[in-house]
């Protein structure tokens, strides 16, 4: 089923970039024309290739999933490694799923990502609107006050983060590992290039109609930079699921843990059970997987144009 | 009808209060911090230069500055090449191509601990790796416990995470190259590396750079990885800057001695980021 809808969505990702290509490469074909064998070579070439990158990029996680599928009865360690579980036997994941909350987890990176992304994309939004379209004093001190944010490491800030956090009694709470990434430079700037390409029209006959400013960012501007706000969501997304450091430090309580943070617990504590690992790794990317999976046209769209624009 | 004085300001707000809480008060706090003794048991003495002159003194700094700009100048070339020739892969017009871009991308979605566990079991010491070393006729060696390999395999899984995020950057270069000059080369009888080497390289330069500046800043904070491959070991041969900072700070809870090492990271990026923007702007006046 997960190939079917990478089917679909590949030729929906071919559509999108033919109207690119097609200029790119029609042309040159007329000045040397390739007889059907040597295109046919050209392509043998190119899958072989292709493949090859797809066995270094995926053949790790396929590796650890068989791992995960044999049986207590089979030697994992097997000299030369077997690829293909002899008896494949889903006991393992039975297991993990006892012998951590994988449940709880999944809630607690979903909650933390989703309130992440809303407020990113509402406070960077907000922030973004007088920076690109109003005249006001101190408007070039502060886009480079915030600009500047970005030169900033984080682990410089992450120890006086976790003391003030601690005195706000933050610790063991959402809020604590959502408060460092509740707003960005990078999407305060990113929603600002987008403003800026609204012309000044639509604005004006929407405040002579009356519409305050508020109104104005709501119902005008918000809905013409969607593709901005998709863009920024998913890499808001990308970054808070995957979080680990920050997580770490602010979280000691284990029912609180993201996916991340459960996973590294319980490879810690049954380091030698490499069945249990595997199978608790394989249970803990198939959310983002299959999410990718269904959203992969937003995600590659989005990471090219925000490179476009960053 | 005129919009109201305040009005920016009111949407300014929330932001910059936020920014303002996560980035400058801590920022401020950190460099205090770092001329103090601080362990979160006892409040905090002034102790002057004291933390920067234990760390000038510890070889375990050198050694994890020394880590760091190793993990620079392996991984920022590696990262900024190899997407490149990815990028021109993946825009080959075959069919299922969009199945091998987001092939490419999975391991950019997945987080840093699956990665690092994923890659233990593929390095560890009857894996999948030295059973292909042995195929042809190699010997196996101890990826993650020698001294000699541990910092190298995990640069390694860092470039492997990098490589699908940075082929999509290419990618979209690529795709606003315009095809006349391809016809043009291929008029003049240009082979199509020959292409690839003076018109692709040349008009990718703004995404080069754009990855040359991301890739560094992000080699520079180096830590999940080592955190869960190899505990910074063995014998401290995997440790970077980041990782001292956390260690120090949290499992010694020497909080200003770390901040003082993280004013060091801080000065470190600063002057990395800055040595980017000059040679940006000298490449702008350029084109």
């Amino acid at each position: 089923m997960g190939l079917r809808v990478l089917k679909n969505e590949e030729e929906e990702m071919k559509n999108q970039s033919v109207t690119q290509h097609s200029q790119k490469e029609e042309k040159p074909k007329k000045i040397k024309k390739k007889t059907p064998f040597t295109k046919f070579l050209y392509n043998v070439f190119i899958y072989s290739l292709l493949i090859l990158m797809t066995i270094v990029t995926i053949g790790p996680f396929l590796w650890l999933l068989s791992t995960a599928l044999k049986s207590g009865a089979e030697n994992i360690f097997a000299y030369p490694p077997k690829f293909i579980p002899e008896q494949p036997t889903l006991s393992n994941f039975a297991r993990v799923m006892d012998a951590f909350p994988f449940w709880r987890y999944l809630f607690n990176s979903s909650l933390v990502s989703f309130v992440t992304v809303i407020l990113n994309l509402v406070l960077c939004s907000l922030a973004a609107y007088p920076l690109a379209r109003m005249k006001f004093k101190g408007k070039n001190i502060i886009f480079i006050l915030i600009l500047s944010t970005m030169m900033i490491p984080f682990q410089l800030l992450m120890i006086p983060i976790y003391l003030l956090a601690l005195d706000l009694g933050l610790n063991n709470t959402y809020a604590g590992v959502i408060l460092p990434h509740a707003t960005t430079a990078f999407g305060i700037f990113l929603i600002r290039q987008a403003f800026m390409t609204i012309p000044y029209e639509l604005e004006e006959s929407a405040r002579i109609d009356g519409c305050n400013s508020f109104q104005i960012w709501l119902k005008i501007l918000m809905p013409l930079v969607k593709p901005s706000l998709v863009t920024l969501a998913i890499f808001t997304f990308m970054m808070s699921w995957g979080d680990f450091l920050w997580p770490l430090i602010i979280l000691d309580d284990t029912s609180m843990y993201t996916l991340p943070l459960g996973v590294n617990a319980l490879a810690g504590s049954f380091s030698s059970d490499w069945r249990l690992i595997a199978a608790g790794s394989i249970i803990s990317i198939l959310p983002i997987i299959i999410f990718f999976i269904f959203m992969q046209k937003y995600f590659i769209g989005g990471v090219m144009k925000g490179a476009v624009k960053g | 009808m005129k919009q109201s004085k305040i009005a920016p300001y009111l949407f300014l707000l929330p932001g910059c209060l936020v920014l303002g809480l996560i980035i400058f008060y801590p920022l401020v706090q950190a460099v205090w911090l770092s001329f103090t003794d601080y362990n979160i048991i006892q409040d905090p003495n002034f102790v002057g230069m004291e933390n920067y002159q234990t760390m000038i003194e510890s070889d375990l700094f050198w050694k994890a500055l020394g880590q760091t700009f190793l993990y620079l100048i392996v991984v920022v070339p590696a990262l900024v090449i190899l997407p490149i020739f990815l990028a021109i892969l993946v825009n080959q017009k075959v069919k299922g191509i969009g199945f091998f871009r987001s092939a490419y991308f999975v391991p950019v979605v997945t987080s840093m601990v699956v990665v690092g566990i994923t890659w233990k079991w593929v390095y560890a010491e009857q894996g999948v790796l030295n059973y292909i070393l042995d195929l042809m006729g190699l010997s196996s060696v101890n990826w993650l416990t020698s001294t000699s390999t541990a910092i190298f395999a995990v640069m390694a899984v860092t470039i492997w995470k990098g490589l699908g995020y940075y082929m999509l950057i290419y990618l979209a270069g690529l795709q606003s190259i315009p095809s006349d000059l391809y016809e043009a080369a291929e008029i003049d009888g240009a082979s199509k590396f020959k292409q690839i080497i003076h018109v692709t390289i040349p008009l990718l330069a703004p995404s080069i750079l754009i990855v040359s500046i991301m890739s560094s800043i992000s080699a520079m904070k180096v830590f999940e990885e080592i955190y869960v491959m190899t505990g910074g070991g063995p014998l401290n041969s995997s440790k970077t800057i980041v990782f001292l900072i956390y260690e120090q700070a949290f499992s010694r809870l020497n909080m200003g001695y770390a901040s003082a090492i993280g004013v060091v990271l801080f000065g470190i990026t600063l002057i990395i980021s800055i040595i980017n923007l000059k040679v940006m702007s000298k490449k702008e006046k350029v084109a």
